[in-house]
């Protein structure tokens, strides 16, 4: 039987969070903040906020296993969890992983040094000693000990006793995953701009698809979203939201490579970005039918306004959790089906989960576009709204 | 790390790395694609805009050459027309005049016929007088030739004078 010793997971999803629908996120396009909308953005709050339970349902879930035995919770969160190191393949000190460059910042200042200093260590066994102080890896954090103790001890609340926790700047795997994407992008649309700058015509090949993909932006998510007069100045953060998103949702199908549109922090960031945008370029109009809805009876504007502003906070949300979603529920779906030939440990399941894993794959495909073109397509929408010009009735 | 708590880590370097990355493509690839593709774009329009004024100019000129192959055929036709007139005119007119001269030469004929023949029965008038002078002279010398004829003959006259 294959073994996957890939450190415990003390937090654990006994059931598989199946994508969670939260996609009745405001998709009409009024001018004018409705009530009957602001009723939608209640429902989609609460609909966001039932997500939340899986964490403590995991937590009430917290089983101890045996090491020998397959863990398919293990496996999957191991998968889809961010790491300090790129594992490729292989097991312990043979396997082959990349070591990655770990930054903290202590009370004493940055200290830094590679990944495989914890010779894959996630147990927090193997002590790492620099400028004086000492770290472990528990788990893909990173603790540092206090004097004289050899390994992290935690109480009930998961709180460590004898370390602290530094902050982590590490470039860990995703980090690492993300500059790939950076890099790539770069390549292609440096290629692009290039090709522009010496040839007045419409490029060929690769160059080609790449300008059908911008124009396809700038003509079916900016121009329509935000209107003709002011598209070009979101067009920057709309074009590298959508690449940067779909690019790395495409990698991240690849095997060994990193989850990194379907952890949370990477959304949150993105979704952030939106939030900004929409605060920073909402114009009067915007402000006052938010804060003070106009055509409406006095009482009842303060009740609206805090409704609204629910709403501007929850729409950004809706978007880092509708892609940390459905990218992280695409990836569990097929890990488990692959789990499925371990955990019945018959080799005949393979015959039906691994076209099934397969099949699950393509559509992966396609739902690396759709999760790229709905968030962009969404923060344009936003933002289309912030900067609308009302007219006035 | 957790699945739903979101890495400080993660989220400072998705930020910079994502701000630093929009920041270069819009300095270094989307001004100069999008620039370059709204460059494309206006010259394509430019060019069917000017091809449907050079399909318009061309349609104009068109109905121009018409117009002046309508107008060449009318003039034409014109012309035909007159000349046609003329030569119905010319044509009455010399049959008028040839009419009138051979009137002219016709009368001036039949007037020297007519002097002619005056001059012929003038001439015979006067033959024909002589003639009868002859004659009578020839008769009135024999029926006179005797007084019993001259008296004969005064009597018949004297008759015939009385009956009248």
């Amino acid at each position: 039987m294959l073994k996957f010793s890939l450190g415990c997971f003390q937090i654990k999803i006994k059931s598989l969070p199946l994508q969670p629908n939260l996609e009745p996120i405001i998709l009409s396009r009024t001018g004018t903040m409705t009530a009957h909308k602001s009723l939608k953005i209640i429902v989609t709050l609460t609909l966001t906020l039932a997500l939340f339970p899986f964490k403590t349902f995991a937590i009430a879930d917290t089983v101890e296993e045996s090491k020998d035995e397959f863990n398919p919770t293990e496996m999957i969160m191991h998968h889809i969890g961010d790491s300090h190191g790129w594992h490729f393949f292989g097991e312990g000190e043979d396997s082959f992983t990349l070591p990655l460059p770990v930054i903290l910042y202590t009370e004493n200042g940055l200290v830094s040094f590679m990944s495989s200093a914890f010779h894959h260590d996630t147990e927090g066994k193997h002590v790492v000693e620099k400028d004086g102080m000492r770290f472990v890896n528990y788990h893909e954090d990173i603790y540092r000990l206090n004097a004289g103790a050899e390994t992290v001890e935690f109480d009930e609340e998961h709180t460590p006793l004898n370390a602290s926790k530094p902050w982590d700047f590490s470039i860990t795997k995703n980090v690492a995953a993300m500059f790939l994407t950076v890099i790539l992008m770069l390549i292609f649309f440096f290629g692009l701009a290039t090709h522009h700058k010496k040839s007045e015509k419409a490029p060929a090949g690769f160059n080609n698809i790449l300008e059908t993909l911008v124009l396809f932006v700038r003509d079916e998510i900016a121009r329509p979203q935000i209107g003709e007069k002011k598209y070009m100045k979101f067009m920057p953060f709309l074009l590298t939201v959508f690449f940067f998103i779909w690019i790395t949702n495409l990698l991240g199908l690849l095997p060994g490579a990193a989850n990194v549109t379907g952890n949370i922090a990477v959304t949150v960031s993105l979704g952030l970005f939106t939030l900004a945008l929409i605060l920073l370029n909402g114009n009067k109009d915007f402000w006052k039918h938010t804060l003070w809805m106009p055509g409406i009876p006095t009482f009842v504007k303060p009740i609206l306004a805090v409704v609204e502003l629910l709403g501007l906070m929850i729409k950004p949300i809706a978007l880092m959790i509708r892609l940390f979603a459905n990218i992280t529920a695409g990836h569990i779906i097929i890990l488990s089906l692959l789990a499925l030939i371990f955990i019945l440990e018959s080799h005949g399941v393979a015959g039906i989960s691994v076209p099934f894993a397969l099949f699950i794959t393509v559509l992966e495909l396609l739902v690396a576009f759709l999760q790229a073109f709905i968030f962009t397509m969404l923060s344009a929408l936003f933002i289309g709204a912030a900067v609308a010009e009302h007219e006035h009735h | 790390m957790d699945l739903i708590t979101p890495e400080v880590g993660l989220i400072f370097w998705q930020t910079i790395v994502f701000l630093i990355l929009m920041i270069i493509l819009a300095k270094f690839a989307w001004k100069p694609i999008l620039g370059a593709v709204r460059t494309r774009e206006d010259s394509i329009n430019q060019a069917l805009d000017s091809a449907e004024d050079a399909r318009k100019e061309m349609q104009n000129l068109k109905a121009d050459n018409e117009k002046a192959l309508q107008e060449a055929r009318a003039e034409r036709d014109e012309i035909l027309k007159e000349a046609r007139e003329l030569k119905q005119k010319m044509i009455a007119e010399a049959e008028g005049e040839a009419q009138q001269k051979a009137d002219v030469i016709v009368s001036k004929a039949k007037e020297s016929i007519e002097r002619e023949k005056r001059a012929a029965m003038a001439d015979i008038k006067n033959q024909v007088a002589t003639l009868s002078v002859e004659i009578a002279e020839k008769v009135i010398g024999k029926e006179l030739s005797t007084e019993e004829k001259q008296h004969q003959m005064i009597d018949k006259m004297l008759k015939e004078a009385t009956l009248n």
